[in-house]
């Protein structure tokens, strides 16, 4: 059976101007329980690396949020049960 | 990172401990602790630092039996009438004698437990006859604290390896197969003994939200701990008592009567009256629960509009910032304040957790399983309502028996070919060049969980059931397909669910009776004491597929007596005192 690609709005969201990923940061990558967030290289912009969620598969549980040594993760709730 | 690599490496350890949560560091302390000598490793799908239930730490310790409070008698009293009296009384007996010196441990760790102006421990009341709730202050720094034990022991950890099998030979246990979450390399682990700590089966049901890791437990659990077991040839006990809890609608987590109820918070109706006795969470409980949801009176809510300005305040403080945080941004974006309104509560999706109910893989006071040199404790064990102070202590014991249990054994030899198949097992999605992705395994077998396995329990829907479910295992076995290694952990998950779906089923269709009020509520029978006052023990058949027996339930230690036995079936208000 072929595949699609189906959108979805994930509720992790990094701010790129406060990540330091580039500097080797992967604190948050490191502590999620389900595995879901990465790091991605920027085409653009003055940073070349930034965090971002991967995968919408989230318990909304915050060690992401409360171990960011920066601040720059927001855990808002995923929108089917906003 | 998530391409699929091809590897495999072997490593040898005298103590395994799968599950870094709760129980899994307390016992590879333990364990350690006992016997320095010992090679104890600690193996995580996750991150140790941070998983488990109380990845971002709890509440307060919800079963302490702390002297000049409770005694050891009067919880296994409580807790064998809570479950309808089919428990083994000597685990719980023993944990309700040892838990006391694990709380001193936490507490020399630097967690923290409330104590009142005299420098007593502040123990609450939420239970029907006893008082057990110990508040955490501090609940927050739980995970560091261990964490920082399990570092100065010396303990080896290793992180994102899913183990998925256990090795067996020589009549005994033999290791595990691990599966790297984010490369999909293979790390088979030899080992004397194992202890399982993998938590509950906490993707068994779909959340009312659709949303499927919106679980009641941690999603990472989805009940390996089970299926291994299983696989293993280990009895499960009890698998039909389910795991159902009342919890904030659509955000799925505790609402919470073990916090909000000693402050004068409680569960009530639309019309805001009080419908059941005692918010502690049992089977008895929550079919109340059930029957208001579905009466005139629903829906069903947490009533704490009523209370003084500061202790709405503090209750939000325990809430919103411990266990879990994201609570306060659900009611900020729903606009509902415990001040203003009642917040509606709903029930969970099913699933398998002995911290709340009473079913698990089965062991005896020393977490021993049936498969010699192998050990479960916390969610996944079956000591009923184990809450965390439960894996902390039952984990403790696993630890100190499997350390002296490697004494006088060496590695058991097993059977290369088994690790062969597995690795074939494993990596057959991989190999296709289409089909269908794991979320939609997972999902359609989790709906099938619902429309048919959840209570009321109608044997014709189960039996339904299970022929759905061999139709999505056949697509699951022949069809699956993953696209890199994060898949792939999803797609051995999505094969747990079928296994942990199939045994529910099957528990529940051979247990012809109604016990532990929802849990297992079969409609077409009544309770038959002559009959099922026995555990049932589920364990893999020589046809592959689930069989049940019946096992008598042990003498009691704590007698009860006739006019006790009843106390947690009494939980609906009655009228009189409702209308006060
Ligand atoms: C939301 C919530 C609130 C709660 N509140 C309270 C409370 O206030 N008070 C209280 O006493 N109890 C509370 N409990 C119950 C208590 O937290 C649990 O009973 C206890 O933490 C369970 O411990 P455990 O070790 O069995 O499982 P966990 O701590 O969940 O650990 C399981 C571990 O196994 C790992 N794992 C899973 N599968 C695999 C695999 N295949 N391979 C390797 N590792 C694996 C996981 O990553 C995890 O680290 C609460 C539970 C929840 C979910
Ligand atoms: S923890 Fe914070 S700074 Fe580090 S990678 Fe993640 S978002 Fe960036
Ligand atoms: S909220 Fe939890 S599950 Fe979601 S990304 Fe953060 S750590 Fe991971």
């Amino acid at each position: 059976m072929p595949l699609a690609q189906t959108q979805t709005s994930v509720p992790v969201v990094v701010d790129d101007d406060l990540c330091i990923a580039d500097k080797g940061c992967t604190v948050c990558v490191d502590v999620c329980p389900l595995d879901v967030l990465r790091i991605k290289d920027m085409a653009e912009g003055p940073k070349s690396k930034t965090a971002f969620m991967q995968y919408d598969e989230c318990w909304y549980c915050m060690p992401c949020e409360a171990d960011c040594p920066t601040g720059a993760v927001t855990v808002n709730i995923p929108y089917l049960l906003k | 990172m998530d391409e699929i690599l091809d590897g495999i490496s072997q490593i040898d350890c005298d103590v395994l401990v799968i599950g870094g949560g709760t129980a899994g560091p307390m016992a590879a302390l333990k364990a350690k602790r006992k016997n320095p000598e010992a090679n104890v490793v600690l193996l995580d799908k996750a991150n140790v630092k941070r998983s488990g239930a109380i990845a971002m730490g709890m509440d307060g310790l919800n079963n302490t039996i702390i002297p000049g409070h409770a005694t050891p008698e009067q919880y296994t009293k409580e807790i064998t009438i809570a479950n309808d009296g089919i428990v083994d009384q000597a685990p719980i007996y023993r944990y309700a004698q040892g838990c006391y010196e694990i709380i001193q441990e936490l507490d020399s760790f630097g967690i923290r437990f409330q104590k009142d102006q005299n420098g007593e421990y502040d123990v609450k009341k939420v239970h029907h006859i006893g008082t057990y709730v110990l508040p955490m202050p501090n609940g927050d720094t739980v995970k560091k604290a261990l964490y920082r034990q399990l570092r100065k022991a010396r303990i080896n950890i290793s992180n994102r390896y899913m183990a998925t099998r256990l090795l067996t030979g020589e009549g005994r246990i033999a290791g595990a197969i691990c599966v790297n979450t984010r490369t999909a390399e293979f790390l088979v682990v030899r080992a004397k003994a194992v202890v399982m700590c993998l938590g509950a089966a906490g993707r068994l049901g779909l959340p009312t939200s659709g949303y499927m890791y919106g679980t009641y437990e941690n999603p990472t659990n989805t009940g390996e701990g089970y299926s291994m077991a299983y696989h293993a040839g280990a009895d499960l006990a009890n698998l039909e008592c389910y795991q159902i809890n009342p919890l904030i609608k659509d955000y799925n987590g505790p609402a919470c009567a073990y916090v909000a109820g000693p402050m004068g918070g409680y569960t009530a109706n639309a019309e805001g009256e009080r419908f059941i006795e005692c918010d502690y969470w049992s089977g008895q409980m929550m079919q109340e629960f059930y029957d208001e949801l579905q009466s005139g009176k629903g829906p069903v809510y947490l009533k704490l509009n009523h209370l003084a300005e500061e202790t709405v305040a503090e209750i939000e403080r325990v809430l919103h910032i411990v266990e879990r945080p994201t609570r306060g941004h659900f009611h900020k974006n729903r606009g509902t304040d415990y001040r203003k309104q009642m917040i509606e509560m709903h029930i969970s999706e099913i699933g398998f957790c002995s911290g709340h109910s009473a079913s698990g893989v089965f062991v005896d006071e020393n977490a021993r399983t049936s498969v010699q040199g192998l050990y479960a404790a916390g969610d996944m064990a079956n000591v009923p309502h184990n809450y965390m102070l439960g894996a902390f202590t039952n984990g403790a014991f696993a630890g100190l028996d499997a350390v002296d249990f490697i004494k006088d054994v060496d590695f058991a030899k097993f059977d290369h070919g088994d690790v062969e198949a597995e690795r074939n097992r494993v990596l057959a999605p991989t190999k296709r060049d289409d089909g269908i992705p794991p979320n939609q395994i997972e999902f359609k077998t989790r709906r099938l969980v619902n429309d048919y396995l959840q209570p009321p329990k109608v044997t014709a829907k189960m039996e339904t059931a299970q022929r759905r479910f061999a139709e999505v295992r056949d697509d699951m076995q022949n069809a699956m397909y993953v696209q890199n290694a994060h898949e792939l952990m999803r797609s051995l998950e999505a094969s747990t669910i079928m296994d942990c779906a199939e045994m529910a089923a099957s528990a529940s269709l051979y247990r012809t009776e109604s016990r532990w009020g929802l849990y297992h509520n079969r409609v077409e029978y009544e309770k038959d004491d002559e009959n099922w006052f026995c555990h049932t023990l589920l364990k893999k058949g020589e046809n592959g597929l689930p069989e049940s027996r019946k096992q008598d339930v042990k003498p009691y230690i704590v007698e009860i007596e006739d006019d006790e036995k009843d106390a947690y079936d009494k939980q609906r208000v009655q009228p009189t005192e409702a209308a006060e």
